[in-house]
This record gives C-alpha cells, sequence and structure tokens, in this order.
C-alpha cells in the first residue's frame, strides 16, 4: 500500500510535528506571572503556566524535569523560552531542550525582578516567533507521526463504537510503521490479561505487570471504598458503567486486534522505535494527555461517552464518539461522529478510515475542535508531597 | 431497529443502544457473531444502559465482553436495569 503523506513540519532532529508552536515555559509555579506577561506581549506564542516544580525531589522531580524537557522537545514545537526564578534549574531544562537542535533560550528572575525578565525575554520570544512563522509545512509519511490514545468519561458506547474505532486506526498506522501509545494503568484493572497477551515478549509482559501491581497497591494503600464516582466516575456512571472492570474492558478496545505492544515506558519518557507502546499513566485526561505530549506524541486520539471536552496546548486532541446524544447536544466538541457503529450503519473498518482521515486533515492543520474551543489543559503529574 | 448490543455470547448482559421503555419487545444483536436475539424490557433502560438477559441471585458474576464485570448485590429479574444499585466491583472490594 502506498504510504499516506501528510503536510508536517520536519525539526532539526528529523522528528515530524504538526503544530508550530512558540512556548514559553515556566520552570516553575512562582515563574508563570513571567511567562504569562511575556505571552501577552508577544502574539503568537504560548505560555504554559503550571503548579509545581518547587521543593520536589526524588522521582517526582525527574518527573518533573522529564515533562519540561519533554514538552520543549516534541516536535510540535518550533522554539522555547524557559523562566524560572534561579539560574540553576533553568538551564538544566533548557540545555535538555537544546539537544533535539531547535531555537531554546532560558531565563531567570532572582537578582533582576519580574519586569527586566519580561523585556528580555519578550525581544527573544518575538524573534523566535518570527523566525517560527517562515517554516513551512513540508511532504512526511502518515507513519512518521506519533500517535497517543486514551477515552475520558467513557460510557458503554465507547467499548462497543469509538474505542474499537481506535484500535482499527492502531492496527492500521503501527503496520504502516508507525508509533503509538496508550496508558491509564488503573483503568486497565479487569482486563489486565487481555493487555498482558498482547505484549510482544515475555520481558514486556513482565514489565506490563510491575507497572499495573504498582498502580495496583497505590490504590489499595489510599482507598477509602471501592472508589465508586472517582473510578468509574459519576459521569462514567450516567452513562451506564457499573464498575472499573467494565470501564477497564471497553478501555482495551483501543488497542486493536492485531497489534502486539513493543514496550513498557516511565511517565513522560520518548518510545525507542516504532510500534504501540504502553506508558504508566494516570487515567485522567489532562495529566495524562500531558504525559504524552512530552514524550513526544504529536497527535491525540480521545474517544468519549458522555462528552469530555479536553484539549493539550501543544498536541492536537481528536475527539470522537459512538454516543447519539452526545454527538447531537455536545456537537461543538466532537471531531468524529461513529455513533451510526450502534445500529450497524457504520462497521468499525469504515469508521476507522475516517478517523485516520481525520488524523490526515489534523496533521495537515485543520483544527480539533478542543483547540478552536481554547482547550490547552496543561496538567503536570505529581507523585507525591514537595520536601 | 436495534435495541440492544451484546459483546460476546456468554455474556449473561446487553447495552441498550435506545431508550427503552418498559414492556418492549426488544431485537439485540450478537457482535462477535452477529446472531440475534429478543428479550423483552421489564423496566426504563436509559441507552448505553445494561439489560439483564437472565435472572441473578446475589453473588452471581456478570459477565460482558465475555469477561467478569462484577458480583450482583441485589437480585435481578431478566429484562431489568443492571447497575449500581444491584452490580459492584469484585477486583476494588
Amino acid at each position: 500500500m502506498a504510504q499516506r503523506k501528510v503536510l508536517g513540519y520536519r525539526r532539526e532532529n528529523g522528528r515530524v510535528g504538526v503544530r508550530n508552536h512558540v512556548i514559553i515555559l515556566p520552570v516553575d509555579d512562582i515563574s508563570n506571572a513571567a511567562c504569562e506577561a511575556v505571552g501577552n506581549n508577544i502574539k503568537g506564542t504560548l505560555a504554559l503556566p503550571h503548579a509545581y516544580g518547587r521543593l520536589q525531589f526524588g522521582e517526582d522531580l525527574e518527573l518533573h524535569f522529564r515533562t519540561m524537557i519533554g514538552t520543549g522537545s516534541n516536535p510540535n514545537v518550533a522554539a522555547v523560552i524557559v523562566i524560572g526564578i534561579e539560574a540553576g534549574w533553568t538551564k538544566r531544562i533548557v540545555d535538555g531542550i537544546a539537544k533535539t537542535g531547535k531555537p531554546v533560550a532560558g531565563f531567570s528572575i532572582e537578582g533582576k525582578g519580574d519586569i527586566r525578565t519580561i523585556a528580555d525575554a519578550s525581544y527573544k520570544a518575538k524573534e523566535f516567533v518570527q523566525w517560527a512563522s517562515e517554516l513551512q509545512r513540508t511532504e512526511c509519511d502518515l507513519h512518521e507521526l506519533y500517535i497517543s490514545v486514551k477515552c475520558g468519561e467513557s460510557d458503554t458506547t465507547t467499548g462497543l463504537a469509538s474505542c474499537p474505532t481506535v484500535g482499527n486506526v492502531i492496527d492500521k498506522h503501527c503496520a504502516m510503521g508507525g508509533t503509538a501509545s496508550f496508558g491509564e494503568t488503573s483503568e486497565l484493572t479487569g482486563a489486565e490479561h487481555i493487555v498482558a497477551a498482547k505484549a510482544a515478549d515475555e520481558q514486556v509482559r513482565k514489565d506490563f505487570f510491575a507497572a499495573f501491581e504498582d498502580y495496583t497497591k497505590l490504590v489499595f494503600d489510599q482507598k477509602k471504598n471501592d472508589l465508586s464516582e472517582s473510578q468509574p466516575t459519576k459521569g462514567n456512571i450516567a452513562g451506564g458503567l457499573t464498575t472499573i472492570e467494565e470501564k477497564a474492558l471497553g478501555n482495551v478496545e483501543k488497542l486493536g486486534k492485531k497489534t502486539k505492544f513493543v514496550g513498557c515506558l516511565p511517565p513522560a519518557v520518548a518510545p525507542t522505535k516504532p510500534g504501540l507502546w504502553f506508558m504508566d499513566t494516570s487515567s485522567a485526561a489532562a495529566e495524562a494527555v500531558t504525559l504524552w505530549a512530552a514524550s513526544g506524541a504529536v497527535i491525540h486520539l480521545f474517544p468519549t461517552g458522555q462528552g469530555n471536552v479536553i484539549g493539550n496546548p501543544i498536541e492536537p486532541v481528536i475527539k470522537l464518539s459512538g454516543n447519539p446524544k452526545t454527538v447531537a447536544t455536545m456537537s461543538e466538541h466532537i471531531d468524529v461522529d461513529v455513533s451510526k457503529i450502534l445500529q450497524g450503519e457504520m462497521t468499525i473498518d469504515e469508521a476507522g478510515d475516517a478517523l485516520l482521515d481525520m488524523v490526515v486533515r489534523t496533521a495537515n492543520g485543520r483544527l480539533t475542535a478542543a483547540e478552536a474551543l481554547g482547550h490547552r489543559e496543561f496538567v503536570m503529574t505529581k507523585l507525591y508531597r514537595s520536601a | 431497529m436495534i435495541h440492544f448490543l451484546v459483546h460476546d455470547p456468554e455474556d449473561n448482559v446487553g447495552v441498550a443502544v435506545v431508550d427503552l421503555e418498559p414492556g418492549i419487545d426488544c431485537t439485540g444483536r450478537i457482535l462477535s457473531d452477529n446472531s440475534s436475539l429478543k428479550a423483552k424490557s421489564e423496566e426504563a433502560i436509559p441507552l448505553g444502559h445494561k439489560l439483564a438477559l437472565k435472572d441473578f441471585a446475589v453473588g452471581d458474576v456478570v459477565t460482558k465482553y465475555a469477561c467478569p464485570i462484577g458480583t450482583i448485590v441485589q437480585p435481578v429479574k431478566a429484562g431489568h436495569h443492571v447497575h449500581t444499585h444491584n452490580l459492584k466491583t469484585t477486583r476494588w472490594a
């Protein structure tokens, strides 16, 4: 089969992006104000405020740096301004992003104050955004796109229609030599045997179970009841899902029928070869998509039943739904309607082709519903309390 | 019109794909082999919610996708609504 082409941005390190953002990245919570001021000064840039970055330690601090560096390194990002309260951690993030070869500059606030920092960073941001605005899209292979998948506000139609549609795209994309990732560790409970059977080899299976059992232990250490209304959520329950097992069995329909997964990734770590990868993530939508964006994913496929509205600032989120009520009442949020599957008027394969067409259109520049509506949820995963 | 879908012949619940009124003679379709089956709704079951395809006693396991999805905690008659009022997680109990 001839490779389908998309018009993307080929970055300095050869990776293909589908957006051309210049981001203003705060190292820590107290640098948000300066970043937002720069974002305000220089049109076409995007500040990414977040809640953390101070007094974290151990694995939690490593994840913070990985998420920051990974976000800046994502091929959907053309150039990066980093602002932190002090110079040391700011430089660590600048140096990490600089390995991609893209333009990046760091600024620190101590000894200068917000106003001078904002002025210095704004001059550089203006230079970056004008440079980025002249970059052209070029023809790239569809399989060069790294795609992440996760559903949200699921209901029983997700397992019947929208998740199998994503699974169909995963099968097609990975067969073409593409890279993809799924996760939602706790939300595999009751379907972990199905996931394990899709591991490419015994080591991958063992790595998956290690991550799964670690998350299960967290749930049992912290839970005060059966988690009803948190997992499944109240929205899931309104949509007819009753238990975590039922939700998980619908969730794993996203993995496809034929594809084996080739490895397990800690959160916000980039895949090292093509194929489908498991990433150990929360099942909360904004947290999980932020981790995938930090691992380099450039398009996210998001099945929803009851109508989760999530977006991400740098990774376009394509939403599909198989619930005819949601498609009617929340049409502005849905990019691909697969509700005809329920009455047998559309096959999963036809739905997969429609979704793949939307992947190509999105890669070529079509704004997703979430992008048009301004959904830019950037949510860092915090593993435990700060020191 | 299809009133409900069943993932696998082993399943003992179906999923309403239209809002079901009580007393409807419903047509269902089993996705894995594309066969048809009939059931009668005994109460209102909204789109997306589960319809019991047999009588359940307390302690029975509900099967969907040919896998266990939880344990029955209140008796349920065939044609009735299976949800949080009569079915609970087994794994996170």
